[in-house]
């Protein structure tokens, strides 16, 4: 079948809900977790950012691929969603620094594409019932089968499947400090270099000791795909971290301090994903617009008992942005300071991580 | 921090009158900031010197004026209304500059009055050149290097500094004469010494060029606290060079990637926080398309016309919340209006594509450069929403109304490659539709490129939209029947939809008409849906009735089960079509309102406040096209639609509409007819009685000769269905009729033209509300220039001084029968012209005209919710009103004309049949004379007290100029002419000096114009060529300089009026007062 001169290609909820557009990028049958990004630009940072391990994501904004890609705008090594909804493409892009089209790099890292749809409907119905899984196919293959092939779960070892194997190091002339990468984008750790750190990249399966075999100043933990909760492991080291060595965490690595210190994490209807969320630093009546991507929050009810204080808070749904320990030099956000895509205003959260390890290293902490 | 309760009494600026470069957009702004400042409760006092305005409405401010924004008229206001803070950075340059005089005359100081919002430093940073580079110099800002050079040697080694290419701009001189780019050191030391020579002062800017860079504009919002947001940033499809009020834009940008936006948003932020803006910013950038090199081109510390176009593209209100943070707010304790639920301060996410056009006044003016460079000349703009790009840019081309409704022109075809390859390099207003034809002639995108720099993801994008007409043109070249063709290529059809094709357009490409392509579309389902416009792409439900339409699958509109009913709305502000029709427009919606139906509005111009989603009950923003509206009509099933309120651009729906089936509210579709048809009208005032010039429709130039010699010359001739005067002339000979009818118009039984015997006398105009018994004349203007001079170029005068009772009876009467004859519900606008004391009617407007807003002020009558009452059925007996002319008012009003001139080279401000103003303002006082004055002096006719007086007169006109001349040398005025007109003078006695006539050589009266010796030119038409161009360069050099220039002699007699007013009479003992010419009465 084909739908002005393209193959024919499909996109299919759990709910029954069914999409039918033209084919784009590689062909063949991926099911995920389908989610909506709001950022109008930034897309090849999107398509590269591991925490999207495992989902289908479709941009609200409709035409995408209008600069092409190229080979800065990359947070890892090559893109992680499993399928990529768009209303228009461009296929004729144009950048001075492009190296590609949007179409071919899908098909050279065999992401299945759907172009044509109305995406708004599809994000209207995101909103509307939540976050769902779906397939996206080329196959001729009948609405049923393909539904019944679906699988319960999507994949819940994704950070262990986008985590680094092997421990790397960026040297640096600045504090040590050590990086868990649980599905980290290269935005992190590139802002710890820009501010001098010497960075010692490890896998998410590192414990503690692991870690404190580097006699780091500082820790910092990655953003990452996937529920908080299937990575005990991770909960277990920073336990044991925390006390230890400053901490700064970021979207996963935040909801992981929080579970290590003993408040609940869920799964948001549908989650934050784009450039434009509004966040509050309730100690200083700041407000940032930042960079966001997440399917599971902190619970705000759960932090009493806790040793954590609420920092920051969404000012759209007032939800749980960002932490700090009561006592030890820790503090994480929910949202990502690195951008990449979306605005850099709270790049200053790097800045005030280094400060904090200079406070920790000179013995002049004292918690805020 | 909440808002401020140190402060109660709140005055706003406006920004006066619609001038090219300021226009309905700061209506829309200063509605609404006075909205939101009622609505926490301050009292607000209102000045703006233009009635045809909402925000000059009596119940948008405790207290309205409209007065001249002058130093001493707006501090004058102050010390009587004594506000506490004053808002000034909504009403556009001139509320700012304004609040500056105040601020700087110390008078904001002495009367206590804090300004509100962005701090006086912060304006004058953003303003005064050399503060602003010096502040981007301090925050790493940068800028195009510039410098002054006096001489070789610095021009030398500024150019070695940066290298080229160089712009060269000759200080003080007009629309930059002797300047121009240099790309070699030959061309730049060429013109840096032409420059040279050619500036007064003997000096040159040189700047370092970025033209070619991509243009990017980002609407900034920060509050006291340091928050600050981007609102939406725009890319201009033209490139650096072309004015961004000319340019087509569009929102979001499309060719920057994250990198790129984030960069250009943090330099935006950067800059705001530096100037300490509180409130609205526009940031203008320039952007290498090669690196990440940027500039930035200029900031504006206010709304602006761009605030007004991302307001309507992301459903962001920024003069609203703007308003919020002057009086203390933060954006994050302000909700944002859309959601509801979200806060202000976030960041618009946008899930369509918006674009802007401009809407250029060169229909109106046929010699004007059309050529689009860094003045601004377009008045007014439309705007599209679509979901791809194609369907927003051909959306928009078909809201222009300018009888093209894709990228195919009829012209196009004629255009040379010589004229294309012109076209798209040098940009003018056909570039879109040229690079179109270039397209289809072959021409490659990169060829393109290199002359235009205009980017390529657009020229693909066009190139897309071309290669779709193409496939549907190959459709149309195949023998199979409709149907089939239809039938087999249904893919091809709904792809072309998507992309914005027009069913006109695939009418014409597929050889038959739009009304079988749309009934065909309907039965295959081919229809479009309505989605929201929401701020958020989805992300959060919102309730704002704010709709586009798009051929995808889900639709979003509510259903309602009120009754609705849609009105039609005057799409973008051109010349005979401005901002006053979108008064009526908001006015018929809130009264549909009060009579507890749903009102609907369409329109397209994102300057309005018809366009603020808070206006009406429902916003569709689509072009105002037959097929647009049916399917809107199609999906809210209405009860009827209104067309007496958008001008032209409504009432001439009103046919096709009711083709269609649709019911028109108001007069019938009939009677409409019955007024615009030359023919039935003439056939209507036969049977009332009434007389009117005569005059023929024809339909060749032989009949047109036949006619003008049996009606006699001189003759009124013009195209029927006008808007605005177009293309109207007064005609003394056949040779000029022929000319006339060769260049002008282009006869054809589709197009007849009128030929109307030319009566010389005064013009007059009354506006009535009927419901087919009851006719109110709220009341009759009287036109200060004579027939001749367009109405909408006329200084109108409430109530009429210098009209009999016995003629304001016959009117009234005239009015009364033919509004009961027409059975008119709704407004009507009747022109009479009145000589010898007999009053004939020259036409009959069955619509709202462009002085329901002034006379609805001056009178206080409610016209338009009067109209609505009736238009709805109700009776006006039962408001309470009765047939005939309501009281006079006891003071006196004036409508002033304002003109563009001085920003459209090459077009002359003489005043004719055609219209040629752009905005009005009002004066008003207890005298006609200072009511004038006023008027006068808010349009900025600045009216010398002393100095020379230039009179270049018409030999017909001498006589008739004498007295006037007389009286200026009375009141101590010196005297200058040409010759012939001295010698006329000096024969009856006056003192004159003798200039130059431009041919003899210098210094001749164009001089003395440049060099400020002459403060008043007095030039009235002389027939034939070569005196004729004289006359031409001598008025243009007066507007280049601002040195007021009178055309009509009706005007003189006005400013001598006004200067025997302002001026106190020195008499020695025993001299006599000058009261010479009689000042009212004199036309009885």
């Amino acid at each position: 079948m084909t739908m002005n001169g393209r193959a024919i290609a499909r996109l299919i909820l759990e709910n029954g809900l069914a999409f039918e557009g033209t084919h784009f990028g590689a062909e063949g049958t991926r099911f995920g977790e389908v989610v909506f990004n709001t950022g109008m630009t930034g897309y090849q940072e999107v398509l590269t950012d591991p925490s999207y391990f495992g989902q289908i994501v479709t941009m609200t904004y409709p035409l995408i691929g209008n600069y092409g890609v190229n080979v800065d705008d990359v947070e890892s090594r090559h893109p992680h969603v499993r399928g990529f909804v768009v209303k228009t493409f461009a296929e004729s892009p144009s950048h001075y620094k492009q190296t590609d089209s949007l179409e071919r790099y899908l098909q050279q890292h065999n992401i299945v594409g759907i172009a044509g749809i109305d995406t708004r409907e599809l994000t209207k119905a995101i909103r509307t019932v939540g976050a769902m899984r779906a397939v996206i196919t080329t196959e001729d293959a009948p609405v049923d089968e393909l539904l019944a092939r679906m699988p319960e779960a999507l994949v819940p070892d994704a950070v262990e499947r986008v985590t680094t194997q092997t421990v790397y190091r960026s040297p640096g002339p600045g504090h040590r400090v050590v990086l868990i990468d649980y599905g980290m984008k290269a935005g992190i750790l590139r802002s710890l270099l820009d501010r001098g750190c010497d960075v010692i990249v490890v896998p998410a399966t590192s414990t503690a000791a692991d870690v404190l075999s580097w006699h780091p100043h500082g820790v910092m933990l990655s953003n990452g795909p996937g529920n908080p909760e299937d990575v005990p492991f991770a909960i277990a080291t920073l336990r044991e971290l925390i006390g230890r060595v400053p901490i700064f965490g970021i979207c996963l690595g935040h909801q992981l301090i929080a579970l290590a210190c003993g408040a609940k994490t869920r799964k948001m209807k549908f989650g934050h994903r784009g450039a434009n969320h509004p966040v509050k630093d309730l100690r200083t009546g700041r407000v940032d617009i930042t960079s966001q991507n997440h399917g599971y929050m902190v619970d705000a009810d759960s932090l009493a008992g806790t040793p954590l204080q609420l920092t920051h808070v969404n000012l759209n749904d007032g939800t749980v942005e960002g932490l700090a320990h009561k006592q030890e030099p820790v503090f994480s956000v929910q949202y990502h300071p690195e951008s990449r895509p979306g605005p850099t205003d709270a790049r200053y959260l790097f800045d005030n991580f280094m400060d904090m390890i200079s406070q920790v290293r000179e013995g002049r902490f004292t918690h805020a | 921090m909440p808002k401020r309760t140190d402060i109660h009494k709140i005055m706003v600026i406006g920004s006066g009158p619609i001038v090219i470069g300021q226009a309905a957009e700061f209506d829309y702004a200063g509605t609404q900031a006075c909205q939101a400042l009622k609505e926490e409760g301050y009292e607000v006092v209102l000045v703006n010197s233009n009635p045809a305005t909402i925000m000059t409405d009596q119940n948008m401010a405790d207290r309205v004026y409209i007065e001249p924004i002058t130093l001493d008229f707006v501090a004058q206001i102050i010390r009587k209304e004594r506000p506490d803070g004053l808002l000034a950075t909504l009403g556009g340059q001139t509320g700012l500059n304004m609040a500056v005089q105040l601020a700087n005359s110390g008078i904001l100081e002495q009367e206590g009055v804090q300004l509100l919002g962005s701090p006086l430093s912060a304006i004058e940073k953003a303003e005064d050149r050399e503060l602003f580079r010096q502040l981007m110099k301090e925050i790493g800002q940068p800028v195009p290097q510039s410098a002054i050079v006096r001489n070789e040697q610095e021009a030398n080694a500024f150019a070695e500094e940066v290298g080229f290419p160089i712009i060269i701009r000759p200080a003080y001189t007009l629309g930059g004469t002797g300047g121009g780019i240099a790309n070699n050191w030959r061309e730049y030391q060429e013109i840096v010494e032409r420059g040279l020579t050619l500036s007064p002062i003997h000096q040159v800017l040189v700047e370092q060029s970025i033209a070619g860079y991509k243009e990017i504009e980002y609407e900034v919002m920060r509050d006291a606290a340091g928050t600050a947001i981007v609102v939406c940033n725009m890319e201009n499809f033209d490139p650096v060079g072309v004015h961004t009020g000319d340019s087509i834009v569009v929102a979001p940008s499309q060719t920057l990637s994250d990198e790129d936006y984030q960069m250009l948003r943090n330099a935006s932020l950067d800059i705001i926080h530096a100037l300490g803006i509180e409130g609205g910013c526009n940031v203008q950038l320039a952007l290498d398309p090669n690196s990440s090199q940027y500039y930035v081109i200029e900031v504006n510390p206010r709304v602006s016309r761009s605030s007004a176009l991302a307001s309507k593209a992301t459903g962001y209100p920024i003069a609203r919340i703007a308003t919020k943070i002057a009086v203390g707010y933060r954006l994050d304790e302000l909700k944002n209006p859309v959601t509801q639920d979200s806060y202000a301060a976030f960041e618009p996410a946008l899930d369509y594509v918006v674009t802007k056009i401009p809407r250029w006044p060169f229909d109106k003016f046929r010699s004007a450069n059309r050529a689009l460079g860094t003045q601004m000349k377009a008045t007014g703009e439309v705007m599209a929403i679509g979901r791809t790009f194609g369907e927003s840019l051909l959306k928009a081309i078909r809201s222009l109304e300018i009888g093209t409704y894709s990228l195919w022109t009829k012209q196009a075809a004629h255009w040379s490659d010589v004229d294309i390859e012109k076209k798209i390099a040098i940009a003018d207003d056909d570039r879109l539709f040229a690079i179109a034809e270039a397209l289809r002639r072959g021409i490659s995108i990169e060829q393109m490129h290199k002359w235009s720099q205009i980017d390529r993801w657009f020229l693909w994008q066009l190139e897309k939209l071309v290669q779709l007409e193409q496939a549907i043109a190959d459709l149309g070249r195949t023998s199979l029947p409709l149907p089939t063709l239809l039938e087999q290529n249904e893919e091809l059809i709904v792809q072309a939809k998507r992309h914005g094709f027009p069913d006109r357009e695939l009418a014409r490409l597929l050889g038959t008409d739009a009304l079988t392509i749309r009934s065909w579309r309907k039965e295959h389902g081919i229809v479009p849906v309505y989605k929201m416009v929401d701020t958020c792409a989805g992300e959060f439900a919102a309730t704002t009735p704010y709709y586009y339409s798009t051929y995808e699958r889900a639709d979003e509109v509510e259903e309602s089960s009120k009754k609705k009913i849609v009105v039609l709305g005057s799409g973008p502000i051109r010349i005979g079509q401005g901002i006053e029709f979108d008064y009526c427009t908001v006015h018929a919606v809130w009264a549909l309102q009060r009579e507890g139906y749903e009102a609907i509005v369409i329109n397209n111009n994102p300057e309005t406040v018809s366009t603020d989603f808070s206006t009406s009950d429902r916003l569709y923003f689509e072009p105002l096209d037959v097929e647009d509206v049916l399917n809107v009509i199609d999906r809210e099933q209405p009860e009827g639609v209104i067309v007496q309120f958008g001008g032209q651009t409504a009432i001439n729906l009103a046919g096709p509409l009711a083709d269609a089936g649709v019911r028109i509210l108001g007069t019938s579709r009939e009677n409409i007819d019955a007024a615009e048809d030359r023919e039935k009208f003439d056939e209507l005032l036969t049977a009332l009685e009434i007389a009117r010039p005569q005059g023929r429709t024809v339909t060749t130039v032989e009949q047109a000769v036949a006619a003008a010699e049996g009606l006699g010359y001189p003759v009124l001739v013009r195209p029927s269905y006008v808007l605005g005067g177009r293309a109207m002339q007064i005609i003394s000979d056949t040779s000029e009729l022929l000319q006339y009818m060769d260049e002008a118009v282009e006869v054809s039984d589709q197009h007849p033209v009128l030929i109307d015997r030319y009566v010389n006398g005064i013009e007059a105009e009354v506006d009535a509300i009927a419901d087919g018994e009851t006719v109110i004349i709220p009341g009759i203007m009287e036109h200060i220039e004579r027939a001749g001079v367009h109405s909408g170029d006329s200084i109108a005068v409430y109530p009429p001084q210098n009209l009999t009772e016995d003629v304001k009876a016959v009117m009234e009467d005239y009015a009364t029968r033919i509004a009961r004859s027409l059975q008119v519900r709704g407004l009507m606008n009747i022109q009479f012209i009145v000589h010898d004391g007999k009053v004939e009617v020259i036409e009959v407007n069955p619509r709202s005209s462009r002085t329901v807003p002034f006379l609805s002020k001056v009178t206080g009558v409610p016209m338009v919710q009067l109209a609505m009452h009736a238009v709805c059925g109700g009776s006006l007996a039962e408001l309470g009103y009765q047939s005939g002319r309501v009281a006079e008012a006891n003071t006196v009003a004036v409508k002033v004309p304002v003109f563009s001139f001085a920003k459209l080279h090459q077009v002359d401000i003489s005043l004719g049949p055609e219209m040629k103003s752009t905005g009005e303002v009002m004066g008003r006082d207890t005298h006609y004379e200072k009511a004038l004055y006023k008027g006068m002096l808010a349009a900025g006719t600045n009216i010398p007290t002393h100095g020379t007086v230039l009179a270049t007169i018409a030999d017909k006109d001498k006589a008739e100029a004498f007295p006037l001349l007389a009286e200026f040398a009375r009141l101590g005025y010196r005297l200058a002419a040409t010759e012939g007109t001295a010698r006329y003078l000096r024969d009856r006695g006056l003192e004159v000096r003798i200039v130059n006539k431009l041919a003899q050589g210098t210094p001749n009266l164009a001089d003395d114009i440049r060099q400020g010796r002459i403060q008043l030119v007095i030039n009235t038409l002389t027939k034939g060529l070569k005196p004729e161009r004289d006359g031409f360069r001598i008025r243009r050099t007066a507007v280049e300089h601002g040195v007021p220039c009178l055309t009509s002699l009706d005007t003189v007699r006005s400013v001598l009026d006004i200067v025997k007013l302002i001026h106190f009479q020195t008499l020695a003992l025993g001299d006599s007062p000058t009261s010479a010419i009689p000042s009212s009465g004199w036309r009885a």
